[in-house]
């Protein structure tokens, strides 16, 4: 060919996978690093409030290509307007942040640090991974859900509607290659294939967590959050051991109440503590609503550990109650900007159930760790 | 459409626009033209190449590009290569027309590869080499483990920026210049040309009195790639590595001529997209489909400098210029009118960005398209200069050395401790710290003994220091 001739052509890629398989490796490393870092991801607000979407977006400074660069935020950028732009135009304006952000979150157009976008399943799946789920205990009567279809086996003989296309042609296309004559034609009544079922029986299996929450005015909104981001896992955690999990919100103060989700993580009330309350109430829904002889119950427990001193004692004993129908009840206490010395929690040492469990948070990164000394198996076998 | 007959077409249509875009006086390879599925399309354009080794940075890349290729938010419709014959690949997918156009737009790429002096030393048979070079990669992974070799590219890519692009030119000069001295020492004592000629000479006696302490510097003269000082200097790499961050090097000659001609390049393409399909037919349909497909490629942001439109701009006002230049021109610079196809022609073949704004962005020019510079001010980002000059020098200052620091060694003896000592040579701009923490790491990877980076911060000097263990920063 001489200069500037030309030939143009179409090939089958199809074998091409490079990109794919690096695809594959650069998400490994994203798994990677967002186990290093499960402990910060956990309380990441953008998961907790994600307002149902699926997929969520995890910084990860880990997977930037590090290099020698000028800092984006000092240096002067070009653009183009529209015309009248003068000196002073807001040209992008970052989007608010909330508080407690690492450092250098994403705030400039167009650049920065890499998200990697991760479904709120895969990330319960790596939480979950090492977590296992103690004193789990069949009930007696699981409920019979459903019966269902499946296909099992495949057969000569069968009812015409349940033919199996894809096999039926692989014979037939086996069958004219063993004559010497490959390809797909003529086709027999010996090639034909058919999907047998059975009829299996789905057993389903029902838990409920009690959340229980101190709304009491020392509760502030950081405290709800540590709570709210804690029960958001716990209730996704069951949800990968049972069928149906349920979630029964009981906020208290001096007095306790069912109520909404919403209210639950928002409203607050002042005055005093009166923890008892929420255990009477939460013995009280399990008599009425959830038998333990049907129901795994979680029961977990939020506060700061201010309660009436004169208190304590009966909270030992709803607590010991609770522990006779509840498959497992955590108290976790936070550590707040109140700090008191004289807390629930040095009461609650004199319970020995190893069904119970106590935790302290003191900041977001807390949350993990508390979720794993919860869940973890070793207390379990404890029991069993 | 059945596969054989679009491919028909096409050749229809590459055999007109072929001719016509030889008529309109541009100068390419030969062509293969190759009709790819968009991932084959994507992963090409994360790896820049068809054939380059494998690490998962492309594969970063590549995920991010095929992302927005899936949720529909961006689409390559093609891929050129800088080789001889000239391979370019078509998305599976573009319409006939969007293939016209984007076949119009690659003969012109083609062309500016084939004749920008920037490009005059690329290799032309990059793909092969790469090719080459992936397979010894893979052979390296066998030997030595993936994940060791992984790691080790991770380092060498983390100052891959850091060559010297014009060591070509470089060492011309050099030779030009010594032989420019024996000339003029030679004829200097009995011929003064001017009166201030003995500064020269006072430059070469300073510089004789230091030769015995700069024999002793190491290296003799600030080096500025990094990449080759510690292929050739490091006591820690074994032969594979060297070899990967020779590749790496010279993969980065290949590409550096396109990243400082990005605007000169597209500019150039959508320039000449736009004359061959205006000449050639196309039907009321299609003339919709390519006008809506151009302004989508024009379309300009607030935030960034579109490189189609500014490239484009720029070469149709040179050229309107010189065809029809004003009576000043013509006074001042003896321009006759008519010469602006003559004259676009030789700035795609002499101008790099640098040159290119610095040379034909005019006041009119910044005034018409509205380009300004904005920066941060608390949490917003506002328009900080609209002074013409102000701005083509802020836009070509964040083009200079391909828009990176520049950094060079200035000493590879540091403390008579094998240390590296590295110099940013500041101009107005602040590193990124955390970056500069991140990457001394790599770079004591690969030198294995303590790295310093001087640099200035809120206007005083300061030195990072990473030992193996810690990083630390003190100002001097």
């Amino acid at each position: 060919m001489s200069g500037g001739d030309f030939v143009i052509s179409r090939e089958d890629w199809s074998l091409h996978r490079k990109g794919e398989i690096d695809r594959e490796r650069h998400r490994e490393k994203v798994r990677e690093a967002i186990k290093k870092n499960l402990a910060d991801i956990v309380s990441e607000e953008s998961i907790i409030m994600h307002d149902g979407r699926k997929v969520i977006k995890v910084p990860i400074r880990s997977l930037d290509e590090f290099h020698f660069r000028f800092d984006y935020g000092k240096q002067k950028h070009g653009g183009q307007g529209d015309g009248n732009s003068k000196k002073g135009d807001v040209v992008y304006a970052d989007p608010q942040k909330g508080q407690g952000k690492g450092k250098g979150a994403g705030e400039e157009p167009g650049v920065d640090y890499y998200e990697a976008d991760v479904t709120i399943e895969e990330l319960a799946e790596m939480i979950f991974e090492d977590l296992g789920l103690p004193n789990l205990e069949q009930k007696k009567k699981p409920e019979l859900a459903s019966e269902s279809v499946e296909f099992k086996d495949v057969r000569k003989k069968g009812i015409a509607s349940n033919i199996d296309r894809k096999r039926t042609i692989m014979e037939v296309i086996k069958r004219n290659a063993l004559r010497g004559e490959p390809g797909l034609h003529g086709i027999t009544p010996e090639d034909l294939r058919y999907k047998i079922w059975d009829n299996t029986f789905k057993y389903e299996s029902n838990a409920v967590v009690l959340a229980m929450m101190d709304t009491s005015g020392s509760m502030g909104p950081f405290e709800k959050y540590i709570a709210r981001s804690f029960f958001f896992w716990m209730v996704r955690f069951l949800r990968t051991k049972y069928n149906n999990v349920q979630i029964v919100f009981l906020a208290h103060h001096t007095e306790a109440k069912e109520t909404t989700e919403e209210e639950f993580f928002t409203k607050g009330t002042s005055g005093g503590t009166r923890c008892s309350s929420v255990y009477k109430l939460a013995l009280d829904v399990i008599e009425k609503r959830y038998s333990p002889q049907d129901y795994n119950i979680y029961a977990f427990h939020f506060s700061d550990g201010d309660n009436l001193v004169s208190d304590n004692d009966n909270c030992i004993k709803l607590i010991n109650d609770l522990l006779k129908v509840c498959n497992m009840v955590g108290y976790g206490e936070i550590e707040g900007a109140y700090y008191y010395t004289s807390t629930l929690r040095t009461a609650f040492k004199r319970i020995g159930n190893p069904k119970f469990t106590s935790v302290t948070i003191k900041d977001k990164s807390g949350v993990y760790p508390a979720l794993k000394k919860f869940f973890s198996q070793t207390q379990g076998e404890a029991v069993n | 459409m059945n596969p054989k007959d679009e491919l028909k077409i096409l050749e229809d249509a590459l055999q007109v626009i072929n001719a016509k875009a030889k008529e309109l006086g541009l100068d390419f390879y030969n062509m293969f033209f190759e009709i790819c599925p968009a991932d084959i399309i994507y992963t090409f354009g994360a790896y820049g190449m068809p054939t380059r080794y494998s690490h998962w940075t492309f594969g970063k890349a590549y995920h991010k590009m095929k992302t927005q290729y899936d949720y529909n938010l961006g689409r390559i419709y093609e891929m050129v290569i800088n080789s001889n014959p000239c391979y370019a690949f078509l998305l599976e997918g573009n319409s006939i027309i969007q293939n016209k156009l984007v076949m119009a737009h690659v003969l012109a790429h083609c062309d500016f590869f084939k004749n920008n002096a920037y490009f005059k030393n690329t290799s032309r048979d990059m793909v092969e080499s790469m090719a080459a070079a992936s397979e010894r990669f893979r052979e390296y992974e066998f030997k030595h483990g993936r994940a060791k070799v992984e790691l080790f590219i991770d380092a060498a890519l983390s100052i891959q920026e850091h060559i010297e692009p014009r060591i070509m030119i470089r060492k011309g000069e050099e030779l030009r210049k010594r032989r420019q001295n024996e000339h003029k020492r030679a004829n200097h004592a009995e011929h003064p040309e001017t009166p201030y000629d003995d500064l020269w000479e006072l430059e070469e006696v300073r510089k004789d009195a230091s030769a015995d302490e700069k024999e002793k510097k190491f290296p003799k003269e600030p080096e500025k790639d990094l990449m080759l000082f510690i292929i050739e200097h490091s006591k820690e790499l074994e032969d594979w590595q060297r070899d990967i961050m020779s590749v790496i090097r010279q993969e980065m000659f290949y590409f550096w001529p396109q990243m400082e001609t990005k605007i000169m390049n597209e500019g150039w393409a959508t320039y000449w997209h736009l004359r061959i399909m205006r000449d050639i037919h196309l039907d009321v349909n299609e003339t919709i489909e390519f006008a809506k497909m151009h302004s989508g490629i024009i379309q300009t942001s607030r935030t960034r400098i579109n490189p189609y439109t500014l490239g484009l701009k720029i070469f149709e006002d040179i050229e309107k210029r010189w065809d029809n230049p004003t009576s000043e021109e013509k006074e001042r610079y003896g321009r006759s009118g008519g010469e602006g196809k003559e004259k676009i022609f030789e700035v795609r073949a002499n101008e790099n960005d640098v040159s290119f704004l610095r040379n034909y962005l005019t006041k009119e020019l910044i005034e018409e398209m509205d380009l300004y510079l904005y920066k941060k001010v608390g949490n917003e980002w506002r328009v900080d200069e609209k002074d013409w000059e102000k701005v083509r020098d802020g836009l070509v200052a964040g083009l200079t050395n391909g828009g990176y620091p520049y950094i060079t060694v200035q000493n590879g003896d540091y403390n008579k401790n094998g240390e590296l000592c590295l110099k940013h040579h500041y101009e107005g701009t602040e590193l990124d710290v955390y970056y500069v923490e991140k990457t001394l790491p790599y770079l004591y990877s690969l030198w294995g003994h303590t790295i310093h980076l001087e640099t200035v911060l809120d206007n005083k000097s300061v030195l990072f220091s990473f030992n193996g263990e810690k990083s630390s920063k003190k100002f001097m």
